[in-house]
């Protein structure tokens, strides 16, 4: 199966994260790259962008930006022409997908500027799926080509993402969990103990992927490891003040995905109620 | 509403009318059961304690108010306008069931021991205080009140209600509840706005 991973505006933060993927090597006897932009392969993006190369699956990574050229050949010219050829289309990073870090009034994701739908390349939508992260996580990014390589059904959200991944929010599976359960945040960054979503700015509860089902390196994640989660797969991605949990009169703004208002106050009134002297505690002294 | 819990109710109204008005501790079980011409024994079927029927109480009297603010909170109408709104319904309710706010003032407050277990926190005040949150909350995210912490604009708006109705129970307030109603509301919307 042969993928073009194509780079518009981008720090090869997802290049470098797919890498770090301890199937690498093993995708790469299964797949071939007919240009990457790290590994050695038979084309240069020159001529990629000026010939015809036949390619399976289009990885398109980095934000678009209107009127942008490489080579003298206007990207989104080159883009569509790699879209059509291609079988899918897998926009590689919330950059790609929804407009990410460079997003501005000229500058979009593929088929969304943050959450919202635009044109431009809309006649691509069918055959798309997005795999946001800021980076991508290099599991999720690997076993959705090899579903696509094996004809699996994928089944994706609203924003076309895999729910296999994306169905779930950071907060499943997260170690933090009991300290969420009894509104206990008095963390400290690093440190085991406490859950960061009341004062740190974890945005787990309402963030969706997989980092703490699939661990990052096969050993942990931002919350385990006691940094908060920065929403990076959504297209709010990336708000302003990440360490930092926006309170109305105390109640944070944001609340776990799905949840009434009503529903959650009324439970974090109960659960605030109790003093649980193990959480209160050293997990090692 | 099962027949039993009208029952319930009505037990809960009657005890909540003499716990007001003769002090938790001096009034007892067969007091209560007394005065709704049904025997001790009986009474026991549906409260198991004082104690138990204490806690029950309070959390009848907060979801009674929780309701009228749930109202409040759910009307499209500006922040300023829910003050208002808010405040009359204390009032109203300190005037047409006074055993209620009375309850809430000298026995809820003042017999913190007997509330200890099972009303640890804000539990058994819930219904009411999630909707004073609410309110706060989107009286904030609306731009039209102050950041800030909760409890100093809870203290604020419930301790000056509570204060006021207190003042009246103690016959020291020259008018009605009623007559102070745009002044107060017009005080807390001052110090709470943004």
């Amino acid at each position: 199966m042969r993928l073009l991973w194509l780079s518009a505006l981008t720090c090869h933060g997802n290049v470098h994260s797919f890498l770090n993927s301890p199937q690498i090597e093993k995708f790469l006897e299964d797949f071939s790259f007919i240009y990457h932009p790290l590994l050695d392969t038979p084309y240069s993006l020159e001529e990629i962008f000026t010939q015809e190369v036949e390619c399976d699956i289009l990885l398109l990574d980095g934000t678009l930006e209107e009127g942008m050229e490489k080579f003298g050949v206007e990207f989104e010219t080159v883009l569509k022409r790699y879209a059509q050829k291609a079988k899918k289309i897998i926009t590689v990073g919330s950059c790609a997908s929804f407009g990410g870090v460079f997003l501005s009034e000229n500058r979009y994701g593929f088929l969304y500027h943050q959450e919202k739908p635009h044109e431009r390349f809309n006649e691509f939508r069918d055959k798309t799926i997005t795999i946001s992260g800021c980076p991508i996580h290099p599991e999720t990014l690997i076993n959705t080509l090899y579903a696509i390589k094996k004809e699996y059904t994928l089944h994706l959200d609203k924003l076309l993402r895999p729910k296999e991944y994306y169905g779930y929010t950071i907060h499943n599976g997260c170690l933090r969990n009991e300290y969420f359960e009894y509104k206990i945040d008095e963390h400290h960054y690093g440190e085991l103990e406490g859950c960061l979503f009341y004062d740190h700015g974890c945005q787990a509860p309402y963030t969706h992927g997989s980092c703490n089902r699939i661990l990052w390196n096969e050993t942990s994640s931002k919350t385990r490891s006691g940094s908060p989660c920065f929403g990076c797969t959504e297209p709010t991605f990336p708000k302003h003040r990440l360490f930092y949990t926006k309170k109305n009169m105390g109640i944070p703004q944001h609340l776990p995905v799905g949840i009434p208002k009503r529903a959650y106050l009324s439970l974090a009134g109960v659960a605030k109620a109790f003093k649980i002297e193990r959480f209160s505690q050293k997990i090692v002294e | 509403m099962t027949k039993k819990e009208q029952k319930k109710e009505l037990i809960m109204q009657k005890a909540l009318e003499l716990f007001a008005q003769n002090g938790f501790y001096t009034t007892t079980i067969p007091d209560i059961a007394k005065s709704l011409s049904m025997s001790v024994g009986n009474m026991y079927n549906y409260f198991k304690s004082k104690d138990i029927l204490a806690k029950e109480i309070i959390k009848y009297i907060s979801a009674y108010l929780g309701v009228k603010l749930r109202e409040i909170n759910e009307s499209d109408i500006s922040t300023q306008a829910k003050i208002t709104q808010i405040v009359t319904i204390y009032f109203q309710t300190a005037k047409l069931r006074p055993e209620m706010i009375d309850y809430f003032l000298r026995v809820f407050l003042s017999n913190r021991e007997v509330f200890k277990e099972g009303c640890e926190g804000m539990i058994c005040v819930n219904d009411f205080v999630t909707e004073i949150m609410i309110f706060f909350e989107e009286g904030v995210a609306c731009g039209e009140l102050r950041n800030q912490d909760f409890f100093s604009a809870f203290g604020l708006f419930m301790g000056y209600l509570g204060g006021m109705v207190f003042l009246k129970g103690e016959a020291i307030l020259p008018q009605e509840l009623e007559a102070y109603i745009d002044d107060i509301s017009e005080n807390i919307y001052r110090a709470l706005k943004a």
